[in-house]
């Protein structure tokens, strides 16, 4: 079964590159566009593994993340941060939030996929 | 529809959604909500272009970011000063954003000034490290061939790593952690304390397992941290090096990359208390295929005026049920059309906001402080209107801050405010859109109109004008009152400029003005141009339909009213004015039936250059019709500006009331042949 991936995101356009990235390597691609749509498809799609952009209307990263791991679904999936900043402050804050690793904005579509395939074992 | 368009158009929603915010901030102060979605328009606009490498655009975002961010943080207060600064910076992110769009310059001095007035608000925030995107280094390395007799070349390295609890909740897997350090090189995994308790004392909330890892590999420490950096702080971890690599290889060296974190004086946002305005829901179509629709329906608008019209020919009596039936059918088709032209429909809101950018700039060039006051943002209008209202209305409000308001000095004598106020509104009136423009100015100065119409013998020396006919010359081609042509409203550009814009959506101006109290242009237009209500007519047994929003009113003549100047020339007396009479038939040059005066009908209508009435033989109908343009079939004919199906199937021209108004009494030859000619034409292509 292909890897089920849900990118949270309130950028239309960073919601289609993170498409292109993903369905090209046969993953199953699905999308929400703020943290609050993020945490209900979270339940409706059970994905593998969660890419997340913090700054976001309705519930940031942050709060997708706390929520997703101490919410009702108190899930140990992957969450991927997908974030502008590259400081290492806020890779502290994610890791504290329960993110299991992060990526910088704009990504480069090979090392989307490596960090995907790296955090869920992911072969195929 | 590349993602780059996508892009390009996310852009347009975004620095709407900014002018929003900046103009919410400036009416109802700081407000956090308010802040963080500027924040995250500017935000956005970065993360996004950082993709597509504009680094104009980046950069600049990334500064106006920074400053919008201390506000956020609170280190900053949003006084009249900054909201100048954000506004000018909401403008000249704008100008960068197109510029990479139609991949125009920059202007590389404009920017730098803003970018400075930015710089001030950062205080000692200022960035000790020049922004860069260093793209995330991938701790997994591309697979290595690994030659059995290099081995001496590599390294051993000895590892304990012993997972907290954390590490599992975080989602991660120690396998994953083996399985991505096997990659680099030869890997054994020794599970140590093997001093797993009694089942009664497990702890299901965390592993008690610790690895002893050994791995031979050409790469060095600091990739294999590298390789820990997702779960670094979530376990204990030693890397000791048991023997280094003896001759590391310098092209293996080169592909493998520090990372190097750039520290940024960003801080995540926090989670907002204040309960966030749920977006409205909303779907991108294809404009074709609305505008494919849009065609339907008029063919099925058609379709009904053609069936009403059979069904009338049976002559059934008023009782029968197929009336009843009819009349349901013609309503549903009535709210089809307007529920498709609906979807055409936008509110002038961008439009309004960009204007508001203009009366800034305008503000600036000429020395005289303004505001711009909007009302009726969400009044919806068809796009292509609004579209085509863009370059008039900029006109205006240049012309409205530049003409309109009177130097400070004099404001401040008058007793005004010293800031001038351009308002701008619109709102549905009777199945039109009405917009204004209006200053708060000194009013028109009619002597100084008369004199330069007279001047430039633009009216006859010994005319005698009311007031609305003087301010109505400012609408002459070949007028403009102001001394030297002014870089800002001037242009080449004038009010005429804007009449012909305004009549070619089917629309009007008009004008009025009080001295020492301002004026205000109104412009009324159709809600759409696929469909328009209009006056079926007939003239010289032609068909013909004239536009209801050119009409003003319509008269059945008595005789005494209408009286005969010269040898043609005939005015209609009307209400203790007199308006000339311009036959429709002549002016096209068809055959005038020879008719009594009182035989006739006027259509009274609002033109250009004053009031005239439209001489036709009868008025038949008021209803909806399809407007079919003739452009591509006929070229542009004097006097008609389209054509349409009646439901008789019959084609019928719809009238260019204002140029018929225009060309007066001289009907031209010319139109008279291309009419003739036309009309085989038309017949063919139905």
């Amino acid at each position: 079964m292909a890897l089920k991936v849900l990118a949270i995101d309130d950028s239309r356009t960073i919601r289609e590159l993170l498409r292109v990235a993903i369905e090209n390597v046969g993953f199953e691609y699905e999308c929400a566009v703020d943290g609050v749509d993020g945490v209900g498809k979270f339940s409706q799609v059970g994905p593998d593994v969660v890419i997340t952009d913090i700054n976001m209307p309705n519930l940031d990263g942050f709060g997708v993340i706390d929520e997703l791991r101490n919410g009702t679904a108190k899930t140990t999936v992957p969450i991927i941060v997908l974030t502008t900043e590259s400081s290492s402050d806020l890779k502290m804050r994610a890791r504290d939030a329960g993110a299991t690793g992060w990526m910088v904005k704009p990504f480069d579509d090979d090392a989307l996929v490596s960090v995907l395939r790296r955090v869920t074992g992911y072969q195929a | 529809m590349s993602i780059r368009d996508t892009f390009f158009q996310e852009c347009e929603d975004l620095l709407a959604a900014l002018v929003d915010g900046l103009a919410e901030l400036e009416s109802s102060g700081q407000d956090s909500e308010i802040v963080n979605a500027v924040f995250r328009a500017v935000h956005s606009i970065k993360g996004g272009a950082g993709a597509f490498g504009l680094d104009d655009v980046v950069s600049f975002a990334h500064a106006f970011e920074t400053v919008l961010d201390r506000v956020r943080e609170g280190d900053l207060a949003v006084d009249g000063k900054l909201l100048r600064v954000f506004h000018k910076s909401s403008d000249q992110l704008t100008d960068l954003v197109e510029a990479a769009r139609d991949e125009t310059a920059i202007e590389t001095t404009a920017r730098d000034s803003v970018l400075k007035d930015l710089e001030t608000y950062l205080g000692d925030q200022v960035e000790e490290e020049e922004f860069s995107f260093d793209a995330l280094t991938l701790d997994v390395p591309p697979a290595l061939e690994i030659p059995a007799e290099d081995s001496a070349s590599r390294g051993v390295y000895e590892i304990l790593f012993r997972p907290h609890a954390a590490l599992f909740s975080n989602g991660h897997e120690p396998s994953l952690v083996f399985e991505c350090l096997s990659q680099m090189g030869d890997l054994t995994v020794e599970l140590q304390d093997i001093s797993i308790p009694d089942f009664e004392l497990l702890d299901d909330s965390g592993l008690q397992l610790a690895w002893r890892l050994e791995l031979t590999t050409f790469d060095s420490e600091t990739v294999l941290h590298d390789a820990f950096e997702f779960v670094e702080g979530l376990c204990d971890l030693e890397i000791r090096p048991l023997t280094r690599p003896t001759d590391p290889l310098p092209t293996i060296a080169s592909e493998v990359p520090t990372p190097q974190p750039t520290p940024s004086s960003d801080k995540p946002q926090t989670k907002s208390e204040k309960e966030p305005k749920a977006p409205k829901a909303t779907l991108r179509v294809d404009l074709d295929r609305v505008d494919r629709l849009i065609n339907t329906v008029g063919e099925l608008i058609i379709n009904q005026a053609m069936i009403a019209q059979r069904i009338e020919e049976l002559d059934l009596p008023g009782t029968s049920q197929v009336l009843n039936e009819l009349e349901d059918y013609k309503l549903l088709a009535r709210d089809i059309q307007e529920g498709v032209m609906a979807i055409r429909a936008q509110p002038v809101k961008p439009l309004f906001q960009r204007m508001s950018r203009i009366v800034r700039e305008a503000g600036e060039a000429t020395g005289k402080p303004a505001k711009l006051l909007t009302t009726g943002e969400g009044t919806e209008v068809d796009k292509t209107v609004i579209e085509r209202l863009a370059d008039p209305l900029t006109h205006m409000i240049r012309n409205a801050v530049d003409h309109g308001l009177e130097k400070t000095d004099t404001r401040i004598a008058a007793g005004k405010p010293e800031e001038g106020t351009i308002r701008l509104t619109a709102a549905h009136r009777s199945g039109n859109v009405i917009l204004e423009v209006s200053d708060d100015g000194g009013g028109l100065n009619r002597e100084k109109i008369l004199q330069t119409a007279l001047d430039k013998g633009l009216v006859a020396p010994d005319v005698e004008l009311t007031e609305p006919e003087i301010d109505n010359l400012l609408f002459l081609p070949g007028f403009s009152t102001a001394k030297e042509v002014s870089n800002l409203s001037g242009r080449g550009v004038g009010m005429d400029v804007v009449r012909n814009a305004v009549a070619a959506l089917g629309g009007r101006i008009s004008i009025t003005s009080d001295p020492g109290q301002g004026t205000t242009f109104t412009i009324v237009l159709p809600l759409t141009l696929a469909v328009m209500d209009g006056f079926v007519i007939s003239v010289a047994d032609q068909t013909m339909v004239v536009p209801i929003s050119s009409i003003i009113e319509t008269i059945h003549p008595i005789r005494r009213n209408i009286h005969t100047i010269g040898q043609n020339g005939r005015l209609l007396a009307l209400r203790n004015r007199y308006v000339p009479i311009v036959d429709v038939a002549e002016n096209l040059g068809l055959k005038s039936l020879n008719r009594l005066d009182d035989q006739i009908f006027l259509l009274v209508s609002s033109v250009s250059h004053g009031t005239c009435a439209l001489a036709v033989d009868a008025i038949h109908d008021q209803r909806q019709v399809v407007v079919k343009s003739l452009k591509t079939s006929c070229g542009s004919i004097t006097g008609i500006s389209a054509a349409t199906i009646l439901g008789n199937g019959k084609i019928a021209l719809i009238l260019d009331t204002e140029e018929i108004a225009r060309t007066g009494a001289s009907a031209s030859e010319l139109a008279h042949e291309k009419l003739t000619q036309m009309e085989p034409a038309l017949v063919d292509a139905n």
